[in-house]
């Protein structure tokens, strides 16, 4: 506990030091990333001991602020998620001192490793704190420190437009998430999170929940209150895009299962409802994301998805639990849990890999981009590597969690009775749709950015960047296929997690042990394979050896002068399941066809806007502006007047009160 | 020395009326600055009833608050004129007369409501509360009724007045460093809008506040 203090207190001084060296960008970098990731390699020690087994560590001081505490708390819980928080927030911070250099001179990069220092910092007090004020006053400051991150462009009008959805979105949430401590701490008589639900399980559970679900889900990202995060995930520099959508959408799935230890036994319906969320998050994600063209906002939408597959894995769990099936329970929660920390990896490292695109042709429009894998042949690795693991195949990490999650909802299938069954079979239809899915999102993805040949002149003359930025992909990439085979043998330190999750039900670690077992073989098979194709790699290169070997362009199938125009392009590629889901997606298409024998010009264009945010928010802030528009004579512009609306409020109180 | 404060208190009104039906800038100026001077002895005043000795503290006060709003401030605001040449008439949206009538209507609502208002202890004279309310809405009024600029000024400094006195004769053991608090507050307000009125002056040259709507959003 005393490293994590030691940590917090290096990240307010380096974000400190680095606002004052504001003038001098290498010095502010310098200080900004360095104590970042010297924070972070800190932090990791403690994390990691509580995580083998160690016994929760408390610290507690006195705090001026009216039901406040300085409360703070270290168990396998808040550990398990610590791990992404400082793993990612130091390899972010180390590619964000790349990827910012073009940026030197122009802003005030001081004052963007200020806030970044801020946003770790406020990340690892959430998951440490254990009063509601504490909780909620870290809460505010991460949701506050990103929105000035998210902004960093803010000369560009749609960086603007989408820092402003993300801040009306958080405080939406934060609304409900008020509402959920006031509530627990009058029962409770305190904010201290150790005497909510101490007596018992509070009296309106399922309400408590339901604000939970809400407040939390509008941070995690849960359909349809996800609307945030296609729009500022992009917009954002990528270290902060890696680090917001790898990481702090996370803090939802926290304060949810953070939630959950307090509220007692759940009831099968918070079970329905969670695998509910999740199918139609992680569904409708993968959909968007297959209709995307831009590639960073495409990786949003798979972090919606994500998260559909992380709270599908919490619902069966706490379907398990309502049922009384302890292993499908210890199942879905390992696995979820384990996704939170597989998806900060692979799309920390793709958000990261997007962004060294971006760094190097300029541009996020996968139909601008292509041939760059023998560009950038460092970065495509990298990218292929996350891509692999998103898509959830073996060995890689994705594999490994979303293979618990499966084999969660197919035990309760089979154990469960009829009405858990039916949703635990969804789940397992869901999942295995999600799955494929997103496999083909990543090859179109992957294809029309990283194969093919370049469509444009900036794609052409792109490099793989510096090693600051190449290092933190790297070991991202490898973090992702050492967890994925590793993640048999993590067991216990998943098993301690679940075990904190569901404080008093006895025997869970052990059955995860169950399933991590089950999981070696797979991943054992997936490794085989592995290795059987790596063996065919060296068996041609063994036979080529010595033999001439030509290469040719990649679309030469007669043509007497074939351009990169001729490739697939994403959207081509991605078409024909669009096209099935077009009742979903609602995709806009601006056609103008071929015409006559000798036909001239043709063009197309698609845009899918976000339903939920055209069909759903949209209107609902239009509604309320117009109800305030009403109010549009108030405002006259006249200092006269409003002293008089001063005046007048001041007289009508007093003569109220007094008269 | 009840008698004493009252007197003042008095010509505090009287001084209010006497803004109320002003036309001339300079002279709502020099009146205004009488107010102050007027208000700044209070202190004496208001020790003396309550028996106490004379304190540095409150004759700190008393100097300080008669220097700045007897002398500099009508200072700061003459000068305001001379640098923005604004014509020395005051524009009034509601007429003189009406202003005066007005002002009577505020004074019994003062009283009204300055003679229920719950306080603390007993102030050192009846007519205080209700006076010190009848000030800070003829401040308030002025704010409101007058067009230029610089009679904004004046309101403001007219409610400043009305908050002091009420401090001072009211609650009475105001802790000295809200005291001088509130008295820069008005310097740098005045301070401030000498400046700003001179910008807009040299921007629109004019200083009609009812012109500045095109900036509303």
């Amino acid at each position: 506990m005393t490293l994590l203090l030691v940590a917090l207190a290096i990240l307010g001084a380096s974000g400190v030091a680095a606002l004052a060296a504001g003038r001098r960008p290498r010095l502010a970098t310098a200080l900004g990333a360095g104590g970042t990731a010297l924070a972070c390699g800190l932090g990791l020690f403690p994390a990691a001991a509580a995580l083998a087994g160690g016994p929760p560590e408390h610290v507690r001081a006195a705090w001026d602020m009216p039901y406040g505490s300085l409360d703070l708390e270290l168990d396998a819980l808040s550990a398990f998620f610590l791990l992404p928080i400082f793993l990612l927030g130091g390899l972010a911070a180390v590619y964000g001192a790349g990827y910012l250099r073009p940026h030197a001179g122009r802003r005030n990069l001081g004052l963007s490793w200020l806030f970044y220092d801020a946003l770790v910092g406020s990340l690892v007090l959430v998951v440490l704190a254990r009063n509601g004020v504490l909780f909620l006053l870290a809460w505010e400051a991460m949701a506050l420190s990103s929105f000035f991150l998210v902004t960093f462009e803010d000369h560009r009008e749609e960086v603007r437009e989408a820092g402003w959805t993300y801040l009306v979105a958080t405080h939406l949430g934060t609304a409900f998430l008020l509402a959920l401590f006031l509530l627990l701490g009058r029962e409770a008589g305190s904010l201290d999170f150790r005497d909510f639900g101490a007596h018992g399980p509070p009296a309106h559970a399922g309400a408590l929940f339901l604000l939970a679900v809400v407040g939390f889900g509008a941070k995690a990202g849960f359909l349809p209150l996800h609307v945030w995060l296609p729009e500022a995930h992009p917009a954002a520099p990528s270290h902060v895009s890696a680090l917001l959508s790898g990481v702090m959408i996370k803090t939802g799935i926290y304060g949810l299962a953070r939630t959950l230890t307090w509220l007692g036994p759940p009831p099968a319906w918070w079970g329905w409802l969670l695998v509910g969320v999740g199918l139609s998050s992680g569904i409708l994600g993968v959909l968007f994301a297959l209709a995307q063209h831009d590639l960073k906002r495409l990786l949003a939408y798979h972090s919606v998805e994500n998260i559909g597959i992380i709270t599908l894995g919490l619902g069966v769990g706490v379907l398990g639990l309502a049922s009384g099936a302890p292993l499908v329970a210890a199942l879905g929660f390992a696995g979820g849990l384990l996704h939170v920390l597989n998806h900060a990896l692979f799309k920390g490292l793709l958000f990261l890999g997007a962004g060294a695109v971006l760094h190097a042709t300029g541009t996020r429009e996968m139909d601008r981009l292509g041939g760059l894998f023998r560009r950038m042949p460092r970065t495509g690795t990298s990218f292929l590597v996350g891509a692999a693991a998103i898509s959830g195949l073996p060995p890689l990490n994705g594999f490994a969690s979303e293979f618990l999650i499966f084999l969660g909802a197919l035990t309760g299938a089979l154990s469960l009775p009829l009405a858990g069954a039916t949703t635990c079979l969804a789940a397992l239809a869901g999942l295995a749709l999600i799955g494929g899915l997103a496999a083909a999102c990543f090859t179109k993805a992957f294809g029309a950015v990283f194969l093919g040949e370049p469509r444009t002149g900036e794609t052409a003359g792109a490099r793989d960047p510096g090693p600051a930025m190449g290092i933190p992909m790297a070991v991202l990439a490898a973090a992702c296929i050492v967890v994925g085979l590793l993640a048999p043998a993590g067991a216990g330190a998943i098993g301690s997690a679940v075990a904190a999750l569901v404080p008093g039900a006895h025997g869970l670690p052990e059955h995860v042990q169950t399933g991590c077992a089950a999981l070696s073989a797979a991943t054992a098979v997936g490794g085989v394979f592995l290795a059987a194709a790596a063996g065919v790699a060296l068996l041609r290169r063994a036979v080529l050896r010595g033999r001439p070997v030509a290469s040719s362009v990649t679309w030469d199938c007669g043509y007497a002068r074939p351009t990169a125009r001729m490739q697939y392009t994403s959207s081509s590629f991605a078409a024909p399941l669009v096209e099935m889901f077009r009742g979903l997606l609602r995709t806009r298409l601006r056609l103008e066809a071929t015409a006559g024998r000798f036909p001239g010009r043709a063009s197309l264009a698609t845009e899918t806007p976000d339903v939920c945010r055209e069909g759903l928010f949209a209107p609902a802030f239009r509604g309320v502006a117009r109800l305030l528009g009403s109010l549009r004579w108030l405002q006259q512009g006249s200092v006269h007047v409003y002293v008089l609306y001063i005046a007048a409020t001041l007289v009508a109180l007093l003569v109220w009160r007094l008269a | 020395m009840t008698s004493g404060a009252d007197a003042v208190l008095a010509g505090v009104a009287v001084t209010n009326f006497w803004l109320l039906g002003a036309s001339r800038l300079g002279h709502s100026i020099r009146v205004t600055a009488a107010q102050g001077i007027l208000l700044g002895f209070l202190p004496l005043l208001a020790a003396g009833a309550d028996g106490g000795a004379l304190s540095l503290r409150v004759l700190a006060l008393v100097a300080a608050s008669v220097l700045l709003k007897g002398l500099l401030f009508p200072r700061l605001l003459f000068r305001g004129i001379r640098e923005a040449s604004i014509r020395r008439e005051i524009e009034p949206y509601v007429g003189f007369t009406t202003s005066l009538v007005l002002g009577l209507v505020l004074l019994a609502v003062s009283l009204g409501i300055g003679t229920r208002l719950p306080l603390p202890h007993r102030p050192v004279s009846t007519l205080a509360v209700p006076i010190a309310l009848f000030t800070m809405l003829s401040g308030l009024f002025l704010i409101v009724s007058r067009r230029k600029a610089l009679t904004q000024v004046l309101g403001y400094l007219v409610l400043e007045d009305g908050i002091y006195a009420f401090g001072v004769l009211a609650v009475g053991e105001i802790p000295l460093l809200v005291e001088f608090g509130v008295l820069l507050d008005a310097f740098v307000a005045v301070f401030a809008m000498g400046i700003a009125i001179h910008r807009i002056h040299r921007e629109f040259d004019h200083i009609d506040a009812d012109r500045l709507k095109v900036l509303r959003g």
